[in-house]
C-alpha cells in the first residue's frame, strides 16, 4: 500500500470486523513539530494483552481461511522506518485504539494520499458505521490549527433514511468532505 | 474559496429527490459490493469504488446502491466486485480497475450484457 489513506482504510476495516457502531479517524498533520499522527479508535469488541502483543507478528492473523496478515505489520514497519511508532490500545469489551506517527519530513515517508476519497468511500459503502473524522493541520512558525470535522451523525438525521447513494447526495458528501480538507489545509 | 454546504443544502437535496420520486425508498435495482480486505485496498479497492460513484453521481442513477464488505478471499483476482440486478444471481467480477468498473456500469448494469472478460466463475 502506497498511501497512509489506504492503510486506514484497512484499519477501519477492522474496526468494523470488531462489530464496531463507532469509528474515530483522526489525521493530524504537523509541521511545527514536524509529526504526522494518525489514529483509527473503535467501540469494537477489542482484544486482549496477548493478541494485541501477537498482531505485529506477519505469520499472526484471527483469520482461518489462510494464516497471514499483512496489513498491521507493514505499517507499523512504515512507520518505524520514519521515526515514529506504532501503538495499539485494546481491551477486551472495550473497543481498540491504534494509533500511528512519523516523522513529516522523512524521506521515507509514505504520502498521506487520497484522504478525503478515503473518508468518502468509508460513509458510503459502510451506511451503518456511526463515522467520525477529524483532520487537522499545524502550520509551520505560527498560527493555531486548523481542525475540519464531520461527524456523519447529523447527516443521517437529516437524511432519515434517504440512500446515501442518490446521486445529488454523493455530490454533496463528496465536496463536504474535500472542501472541508482543502480549507484547513490552506 | 470552496463554498462549505450545510446541512440546509442536504435537507433541500432530499426534499427535492423525494418530490421528484425518483427514489425508491424500498430496495434499489442494482447492488454493487466491493471487496475491501488488505489485498483489495491494495489492488485499487478504493478508487474503484470511488469510481462507480463518479459515474452515479455523472449520470444521475437513482437505483444503484454500493457497500464495501471485507475479504472475498480471491485475492489474486482483487479488485473483485459483485452485482446484484434485482432477482438475479450475483455475478463476481475480478481485476476491476477504475476502467473495468466504467465498463461494467455501462454494459452490464445499464445495458444487462454480462461483462465475460472480467467474470470470475463460480
Amino acid at each position: 500500500m502506497k498511501e497512509i489513506a489506504l492503510h486506514l482504510i484497512d484499519l477501519a476495516e477492522n474496526s468494523i470486523g470488531a462489530d464496531a457502531n463507532t469509528v474515530h479517524i483522526s489525521v493530524h498533520e504537523d509541521f511545527r513539530t514536524d509529526a504526522l499522527n494518525v489514529s483509527v479508535e473503535d467501540d469494537g469488541r477489542g482484544m486482549s494483552e496477548e493478541t494485541v502483543t501477537r498482531l505485529s507478528d506477519p505469520f499472526f492473523t484471527s483469520r482461518t481461511t489462510r494464516n497471514i496478515g499483512l496489513g498491521i505489520p507493514l505499517f507499523k514497519e512504515a512507520a518505524e522506518t520514519c521515526k515514529g511508532s506504532l501503538t495499539i490500545h485494546s481491551k477486551p469489551g472495550a473497543g481498540t485504539c491504534v494509533e500511528a506517527t512519523f516523522q513529516h519530513s522523512h524521506i521515507d515517508r509514505m504520502p498521506l494520499g487520497d484522504l478525503s476519497g478515503t473518508f468518502f468511500t468509508l460513509v458510503v459503502g459502510h451506511p451503518d458505521t456511526h463515522w467520525i473524522f477529524t483532520y487537522s493541520y499545524t502550520p509551520p512558525f505560527r498560527g493555531e490549527p486548523r481542525i475540519f470535522e464531520f461527524d456523519d451523525l447529523a447527516f443521517k438525521e437529516v437524511l432519515d433514511g434517504f440512500p446515501m447513494t442518490h446521486p445529488d447526495v454523493l455530490a454533496f458528501l463528496r465536496s463536504t468532505l474535500q472542501d472541508g480538507i482543502a480549507i484547513a489545509r490552506k | 474559496m470552496p463554498a462549505i454546504k450545510s446541512l440546509e443544502d442536504l435537507k433541500k437535496i432530499r426534499e427535492a429527490a423525494l418530490q421528484k420520486r425518483d427514489i425508491k425508498t424500498t430496495n434499489a435495482r442494482v447492488q454493487i459490493v466491493i471487496g475491501m480486505g488488505t489485498p483489495g485496498i491494495a489492488a485499487g479497492a478504493r478508487d474503484t469504488l470511488k469510481e462507480f460513484l463518479s459515474i452515479i453521481e455523472e449520470q444521475g442513477l437513482t437505483d444503484v446502491t454500493v457497500r464495501q464488505t471485507g475479504n472475498f478471499g480471491l485475492d489474486s483476482m482483487e479488485p473483485v466486485v459483485q452485482v446484484i440486478i434485482e432477482d438475479n444471481a450475483p455475478v463476481t467480477y475480478g481485476k476491476v480497475t477504475p476502467y473495468a468498473a466504467r465498463q461494467i456500469m455501462e454494459q452490464h448494469i445499464l445495458n444487462g450484457a454480462v461483462l465475460q472478460a472480467h467474470v470470475i466463475p463460480s
